[in-house]
């Protein structure tokens, strides 16, 4: 049943083949025999049996909240949740427990839905491999699949199984993972450059960024506020509908998101897509796409053309000039939004009380990676008045130029974008960690955070799995606030590919998670 | 009569013209030398320097002073600039803190819609430009009373900007006209207020009171137009009356709702500017004016002594009447100003650039339903005072310048046949003495304006004298709640109206006094006011003395 969809779920409960108790016990459960993933900071158990007991107390009385209620959801490390310790993966606020929650929990929380933790991810959602954390990598369950040891038993290898798992990118890794490994049926993530999507992508999962401006970042504790918005992972694109359905909409305590009310962003159900237009960026065939992922995105393409929509090649000009644009606001804005951790009003305080000044540099010192210093850093740079024209201000130049790419090519006609998330599937840790993680960043951003410059809409959408037996996602990208569009497509082209489910296999035993699930094995 | 002078603030004081650039400030107005009633008012370390400060010998550079203020008003409004938060002085610290504005991370600043109507109509009452479009910044420094690192203000685009502010300067000689200056406004923006760090030097601690942090305030930023302390006092004195007359701003200096900044450089005129000092939180109009002339005189000497200026920030000190360089502020600041991400760009409406369909009421604000209602500024009443009670201009200034007192004079004048020429007197000349003796505000007048109103009446019909309606006035004073007539009654203080009892009175006093009548026989001018004195004496007061002059001529052959 952990494997079943939030809406099959969700369809148990209200028919009373489970309880919200029962369905909490059994994520909790789960929760702890996959620890070792590494998926979650806090798990909140005390607080996740009580709102399912209130829930089941709801169901009881036929007064059920809707399709979330008593379903177990998990939140990045990064939303404010009160009561609850919310660490952003840094030293600097281990032990800080938010008195309010962040609008889009209280959201969830309004509908029912029950907490089950915290998740982890990179210090303050700096890294693509959710591995700079205080509390250590996150490990993709995929390492730890049927699937993965199958393919990987073939091929003949003389490292350690164990020290070979997976990255499962990031920065919203914990969340992925936690969803992958089927310890809860949705989770926040958020997304600042790719930090949804590229975990997606990696784990097998639907990993949604909204248009900016559609879904509150009250409460988010920000990396780049003219970037960031939260972001919904899920397994398939309906769940993830019926999460953004709750979320979307104007918050009073966020002045960016829009005025006007939304809509309801529940996917149709295509069946022909003749009408549509997809385009294919040709910018993003770069010479570092693996020749899998290359294959995948091919044959997607080549499976719309043959279903009879329009499949064209368009450019986008100034995407060469991203990743450097986005580094240059990216830690402006962080150096600004980290002035904050001062050691004063809340988080992390250093012994020394010389001066307030050497307080302020220990605390920071001591609080901060060094990937969050480095930002801080180089930020602090770009925006000195001798650099702010040079640096600051041609970015945001950039940015419009970016921006513009994507509204040209949508005012001529195409409807949505098709590219790759990522460059390859997952790579092992120790793979990863021999580039440092502006290097990553860089690389692995490099599909995903154009769309944030521009505030667009895109999903992640798990395609097949690689040689190695791992997932190979793709992406599709909208106009601004045509976010249902976007997941329309998304859902017809999931239906087409029947990604296979993961073959969980636990640690101990090897026994799969999920022994009595029926595996599709239709891949591209 | 004697009018009082133009006050700023506390009472008896007032601020005259440096003496700088040959006396009035850049040479208009009639030249004012130093006059030794000035020196006297200023305090000992002030006055030292400046009568060592020399005059300018022939032939000798003159020095001028170039002048601009950066005025904070905070804005008068119950609620923080960007969260929710109760505004209130002195309530218990830290009471008034929302998360935002203890920068709890995750939490976002959401614009309060009547700190941007104060800033329109403020904008509007100084004749500024409103920017239908402005923008917000960040302003990056590291600071105990600053919780977020930053502080959201706007440097690149503010909501309004390039107005002008005219207020009033003494002139002449006894700095009894008044003469009309200008100076520019370059901007108006919005920004919030710090906190307040009380620093406990004992115990080496500092004690951090976030209520303030977050406040609205206006920053007013004037051209640096103005020469010499007593301008930048009463510039600053008119703003906080139109602040005070569009209740955009309660602009008390001593609550910290009005603090100034005052950019200082001297140069010979026509030469380049000159280096300048920037002396901060100014917390009183009085001190205002003595640091800028300290700050003047400091500057000229240091440069003929051969000296060089610093671009440095100074705070005054009030006590030793000196500025001083401030420490904390030593070394260059760089702001790292950046856009406010979570802020969309303010837009204000007209008439002629009408809100979106649909668009909701409660985000729109339009520019010209502000300006209709604008109130009546203060430079309007005093023409309207001047016009309607021909009232002499400076009359006007006193009547506004104390709060309440225009309202006073209004509801007397509502009750009274008296001359308004009288009424100023009396409210000018001895209420407002009264008040200043005891430090009390208008409002605590004991004395009601329906007491002074049926005073005057009395006055007026000649039913009491001046000298018995001042006695009146004292006993009113006391607040016991008798009103004039009973008073006049109970201590028989009406004139004398019987001109025969009044015959006898005199009669019998010259015949008590026959010296007196002698020496006024023999033509000494004296005697006939002392024998005046007497029958009044015996009268209680009550006679009239020109009607004892006659008489007392009459009976003496």
């Amino acid at each position: 049943m952990l494997g079943w969809t939030l809406r099959e779920v969700s369809a148990a409960l209200k028919q009373g083949q489970i309880t919200p108790t029962e369905l909490c016990q059994k994520c909790l459960s789960l929760i702890r025999k996959t620890k070792f993933l590494n998926a979650y900071i806090t798990v909140s158990e005390e607080v996740a049996l009580k709102q399912a007991e209130e829930s089941e107390k709801r169901y009881k009385e036929g007064q059920s909240l809707g399709d979330l209620d008593g379903i177990p959801i998990s939140v990045k490390d990064n939303f404010s949740t009160s009561g609850i310790e919310t660490t952003c993966a840094s030293n600097m606020l281990k032990g800080y427990i938010p008195p309010y929650n962040a609008t889009v929990v209280q959201k969830l929380l309004d509908q029912g839905a029950v907490l089950m933790g915290k998740t982890n991810l990179d210090e303050f959602a700096m890294g693509s491999g959710s591995t700079d954390g205080i509390f250590g990598p996150v490990k993709n369950p995929w390492s730890f699949s049927r699937q993965y040891r199958e393919k990987r038993q073939q091929t003949p290898c003389g490292e350690n199984k164990d020290s070979n798992w997976l990255i499962t990118g990031g920065s919203s890794g914990g969340s992925a993972a936690a969803v992958a490994a089927f310890t809860c049926f949705a989770a926040l993530g958020s997304d600042t450059g790719g930090s949804t999507r590229n975990p997606a992508a990696h784990c097998g999962l639907v990993g949604f960024k909204p248009s900016y401006g559609l879904v509150s970042r009250h409460g988010l504790i920000p990396l780049v506020n003219s970037m960031d918005v939260p972001g919904i992972l899920t397994r398939c694109v309906d769940d993830t509908a019926i999460v953004l359905d709750v979320l979307a909409g104007h918050d009073p305590k966020d002045s960016t998101t829009v005025q006007d009310p939304v809509k309801p962003l529940m996917p149709s159900s295509l069946t022909d897509v003749s009408k549509l237009c997809i385009g294919i960026p040709k910018e993003y065939l770069v010479p570092e796409l693996s020749s899998e992922v290359r294959s995948v995105w091919s044959k997607a393409a080549d499976l719309f053309e043959s279903e009879g929509a329009k499949v064209i090649e368009v450019s986008l000009p100034h995407t060469c000039y991203s990743i450097v644009c986005y580094h240059v606001l990216c830690t402006a804005e962080v150096a600004s939004n980290m002035a904050r951790f001062d050691g004063l009003e809340y988080g992390h305080r250093c012994d020394t009380n010389v001066s307030t000044e050497a307080m302020y540099a220990t605390t920071r010192r001591e609080g901060f990676n060094d990937v969050v210093r480095g930002r801080i850093l180089s930020g602090n740079f770009f925006l000195l008045k001798e650099n702010y024209e040079n640096y600051f201000i041609k970015a945001q130049k950039v940015r419009r130029l970016i921006a513009n790419d994507f509204v040209n090519v949508f005012n001529s006609g195409v409807d949505v974008l098709l590219t790759p998330t990522t460059l390859s599937e997952a790579v092992p840790y120790l793979e990863f960690i021999k580039e440092d993680n502006r290097t990553r960043s860089a690389q692995d951003d490099i599909f995903t955070q154009a769309v944030n410059m521009a505030g667009l809409p895109a999903v992640n959408i798990p395609v097949a799995l690689s040689h190695q037996g791992l997932p190979v996602g793709l992406q599709f990208i909208g106009p601004a606030f045509c976010d249902k569009q976007v997941l329309t497509v998304a859902k017809w082209f999931e239906k087409q590919v029947q990604f296979p489910v993961i073959q969980l296999e636990l640690m101990e035993d090897h026994s799969s998670v999920l022994n009595n699930e029926k595996l599709p094995s239709v891949s591209l | 009569m004697a009018a009082p002078l133009l006050r700023c603030s506390g009472p008896g004081r007032r601020w005259a013209l440096t003496w700088i650039d040959g006396g009035s400030c850049h040479g208009r107005g009639s030249p004012t030398g130093p006059t030794s009633s000035w020196r006297k008012r200023q305090s000992s370390v002030a006055q030292q320097l400046l009568h060592s400060a020399h005059k300018p010998r022939k032939g000798e550079h003159k020095w001028a002073a170039v002048v601009g203020l950066e005025i904070h008003a905070q804005i008068s409004s119950n609620s923080k600039l960007f969260s929710g938060s109760q505004v209130c002085f002195a309530a218990p610290p830290n009471s008034l803190v929302s998360f935002f504005d203890a920068s709890l991370p995750g939490t976002l600043p959401v614009l309060n819609r009547r700190c941007v109507e104060a800033a329109v109509m403020t904008g509007l009452a100084l004749n500024c430009r409103i920017n239908k479009k402005s923008l917000f910044d960040r302003k990056h420094y590291f600071y105990a009373d600053l919780p977020a690192g930053y502080q959201i203000t706007q440097q690149r685009l503010p909501i309004a900007a390039d107005g002008n502010l005219t207020y009033g300067v003494y002139v002449g000689k006894r700095q009894s006209q008044l003469a009309s200056r200008m100076v520019r406004i370059k901007q108006i923006q919005l920004e919030q207020d710090s906190g307040k760090s009380l620093h406990d030097d004992l115990r080496s601690q500092t004690l951090i009171d976030l209520n303030r942090a977050g406040v609205g305030l206006l920053e007013v930023v004037l051209e640096p137009d103005l020469s010499c302390g007593e301008e930048a006092a009463m510039a600053v004195r008119e703003l906080q009356l139109i602040l005070q007359a569009l209740g955009t701003s309660q602009a008390i200096m001593a609550e910290g709702q009005l603090r100034v900044d005052a950019n200082i450089s001297v140069h010979h005129p026509g030469e380049p500017l000159g280096i300048r000092t920037e002396v901060k939180n100014l917390n009183s109009i009085r001190f205002l004016a003595r640091a800028i002339d300290y700050e003047i005189q400091r500057q000229i000497s240091e440069l003929e002594n051969g000296g060089e200026i610093l671009n440095e920030t100074r705070s005054f000190d009030c006590k030793l009447g000196c500025t001083v360089p401030m420490r904390d502020k030593e070394g260059k600041q760089d702001y790292r100003f950046m856009p406010e991400p979570n802020l969309p760009p303010l837009v204000l409406y007209d008439t002629t650039s009408l809100p979106p369909e649909g668009a909701d009421p409660r985000q729109v604000i339009d520019i010209d339903q502000i300006r209709a209602m604008l109130p009546e500024l203060p430079s309007v009443t005093r023409q309207r005072l001047v016009q309607q009670y021909r009232m002499r201009p400076e009359h006007s200034f006193t009547l506004l310048n104390e709060v309440g007192l225009l309202e006073f004079f209004q509801n007397v004048m509502k009750e009274t046949r008296a001359e308004p020429k009288m009424v100023t007197g009396w409210i000018l000349n001895t209420l407002l003495g009264y008040l200043k003796r005891q430090n009390l505000a208008v409002w605590e007048s004991p004395v009601t304006p329906s007491a002074l109103a049926e005073l005057l009446n009395l006055l007026d019909s000649k039913a009491i004298s001046s000298s018995a309606a001042k006695q009146v006035f004292e006993e009113l004073w006391k607040g016991e709640g008798k009103g004039a007539a009973q008073i006049v009654a109970e201590q028989q203080l009406e004139l004398m109206q019987d001109q025969e009892a009044l015959e006898q009175l005199c009669h019998a006093t010259m015949e008590g006094h026959p010296q007196v009548v002698m020496d006024m026989k023999k033509g000494n001018p004296r005697a006939i006011n002392k024998l005046i004195g007497l029958v009044r004496k015996a009268t209680l007061n009550r006679a009239d003395p020109t009607v004892i002059k006659k008489i007392v001529e009459k009976l003496s052959p």
